[in-house]
């Protein structure tokens, strides 16, 4: 902790330092507690093997664009692994708030942003490793990526964004309610975003109008959409971009209201 | 029950529909899961009944309905075990297995609140389905036996949950809780029928107990009742499987053990 209290932690190095640090006890504390683990990245593969037996049969539908549905769902699980790993995040971070680790923190020079990316990186830690495995697991069974092995750098690199970005809705949340209890109880509001977007079927292939507005304004979607191109077009920037643009916008919007409310939560103690 | 269980009960159950009633926001998961996922699958596959060889005479809503409606039934008996845990984290249920005259009244009271829970939601269900259009082909009787079958869904999810929350007495356990009865949901036909799946989930499927129940009930809401008796038959198996195991977890829990 001394390192954290150092002078020079206005320097940006230090910053990474103080990251760091506190990511370091954050995965260590995360990692020591399989229940938080596991679920977390058998979950979203359990899914994955279910909607790739299950719904198989829609690519006889004319005109789906690949006829291996694990083709087009594997991405889902990347997406699913971050959201699980936001809300592991989030606990953590909450369970910090409630033990005092986070006021104690907050009497050290370390800046918010800093304390709230190494907090929440435990949750994040384990959405990597569930990356790493989802991948695996889908070129096991045959997933193949049309934008190559640059493409699967990629994609990986975009699962990792996405994960850090959503890691800011749990450390917004646990700021907010300061209880892990509740931060979990958040998690059926935030899975049912996946149901309303193009998870299962691509837009076009949506026949209800109402659903199909849904599913196209929903961030997830661009989110899934952009990892889907890399896997089932290459390269396309119309779907990537976006991709990224709302992740970006994720990212800032989360850990900057987190950031807010971490200041207000800190002058009120 | 007797020596004041039902009295144990019955206080638990009203204790658990007031602070539902002070909290409504503590019923808003269990209730948001079945309507998204209503209109996630009946509104978000439909065009699954396209595929070639799919056919269900109320339609793919009612076909997806059922699915919902029972893993609705489930998901309201995690909630139950999980409220349990809660009331072991807060020291309530200590003070309860103290003062309880009647233990298993605890257990039933439990139920009752699941169940009270699973009517509530399951009506608002029901509503949602009907006024969006679903076709109900099935008669009153078909219809009860279909509710029948959630209410024994829901029971032994909540002597699952139960089970748990006396065993390890943490919130911390709610994934274990959700997880083997999530994968059992979806190791079932879910988006299409059984003759439609294909490879190891057909399979897995094929023995899977959900897959009787879920098939009757979909055989109840087309009005061509299906494997009705297997169905009775596999519910109440597990609900007697799984009372047994929350009984044991209560009197381990009694022992102070662990």
């Amino acid at each position: 902790m001394t390192s954290v209290a150092a002078p020079a932690a206005r320097h940006e190095p230090a910053a990474l330092r103080q990251v760091a640090l506190i990511a370091r006890r954050s995965v260590s504390r995360t990692f020591r507690q399989p229940e938080l683990v596991i679920p977390v990245i058998l979950f979203p593969l359990i899914l994955l093997a279910v909607n790739a037996a299950g719904l198989q049969s829609v690519t006889r539908l004319p005109g789906f664009p690949t006829d291996s549905y694990i083709n087009f769902a594997i991405v889902v699980c990347f997406v699913q692994g971050a959201l699980f790993a936001s809300i592991t995040a989030g606990t953590e971070l909450a369970s910090d708030i409630q033990k005092g680790f986070l006021d104690r923190l907050s009497l050290t020079p370390a800046r918010r942003w800093t304390v709230l990316v190494g907090a929440t990186f435990g949750g994040t830690s384990v959405s990597i490793v569930g990356t790493l495995v989802y991948l695996g697991v889908g070129l096991i069974f045959g997933v193949h990526i049309e934008a190559g092995v640059l493409g699967a750098v990629v994609l990986v690199a975009l699962a990792v964004y996405i994960a850090l970005a959503f890691a800011g809705i749990g450390a917004w949340l646990a700021i907010q309610t300061g209880s892990p209890e509740a931060v979990q109880g958040m998690f059926p509001l935030l899975f049912v975003l996946f149901f309303l977007s193009t998870m299962n079927l691509p837009a076009d292939f949506i026949e209800k109008d109402w659903f199909r507005s849904i599913a196209q304004a929903n961030p997830i979607s661009f989110l899934i959409d952009g990892m889907r191109g890399l896997i089932l077009d290459g390269w396309d920037a119309g779907t990537l971009l976006p991709c990224i643009a709302v992740a970006t916008a994720i990212l800032v919007l989360f850990f900057g209201l987190a950031s807010r409310g971490l200041r207000k939560r800190v002058t009120r103690t | 029950m007797r020596g004041g269980g039902w009295q144990v009960a019955i206080a638990v159950l009203r204790r658990t529909v007031i602070h539902t009633y002070k909290n409504p926001a503590i019923i808003i998961p269990s209730l948001a899961f079945p309507l998204v996922f209503l209109l996630a699958f009946a509104g978000g596959l439909s065009a699954v009944s396209n595929v070639p060889g799919f056919t269900f005479a109320a339609g793919y809503t009612a076909f997806q309905f059922v699915f919902v409606f029972l893993q609705m039934a489930a998901f309201g008996g995690i909630f139950t075990g999980y409220r349990l845990a809660e009331d072991y984290e807060s020291g309530f249920a200590r003070r309860l297995m103290l003062g309880a005259p009647r233990r298993l009244g605890i257990i039933v009271g439990y139920l009752l609140a699941g169940l009270v829970r699973f009517a509530f939601i399951g009506v608002l269900l029901w509503a949602l389905a009907l006024l969006t259009g679903m076709d109900v082909k099935g008669s009153l009787l078909d219809i009860v036996g279909l509710v029948a079958l959630g209410a024994l869904i829901n029971v032994a999810c909540s002597l699952w949950t139960i089970g748990l929350a006396f065993r390890y007495q943490s919130v911390d356990i709610g994934s274990f809780m959700q997880t083997p009865v999530f994968v059992l949901l979806f190791l079932a036909p879910v988006y299409v029928p059984l003759a439609l799946l294909t490879g190891w989930l057909k399979g897995a499927a094929s023995v899977n107990p959900l897959t009787l129940i879920i098939d009757a009930g979909r055989g109840f809401i087309s009005g061509d009742p299906t494997k009705v008796l297997y169905a009775f038959a596999a519910s109440i198996a597990i609900g007697g499987l799984m009372w047994i195991w929350a009984t044991r977890q209560m009197k381990r829990a009694e022992a102070g053990v662990g």
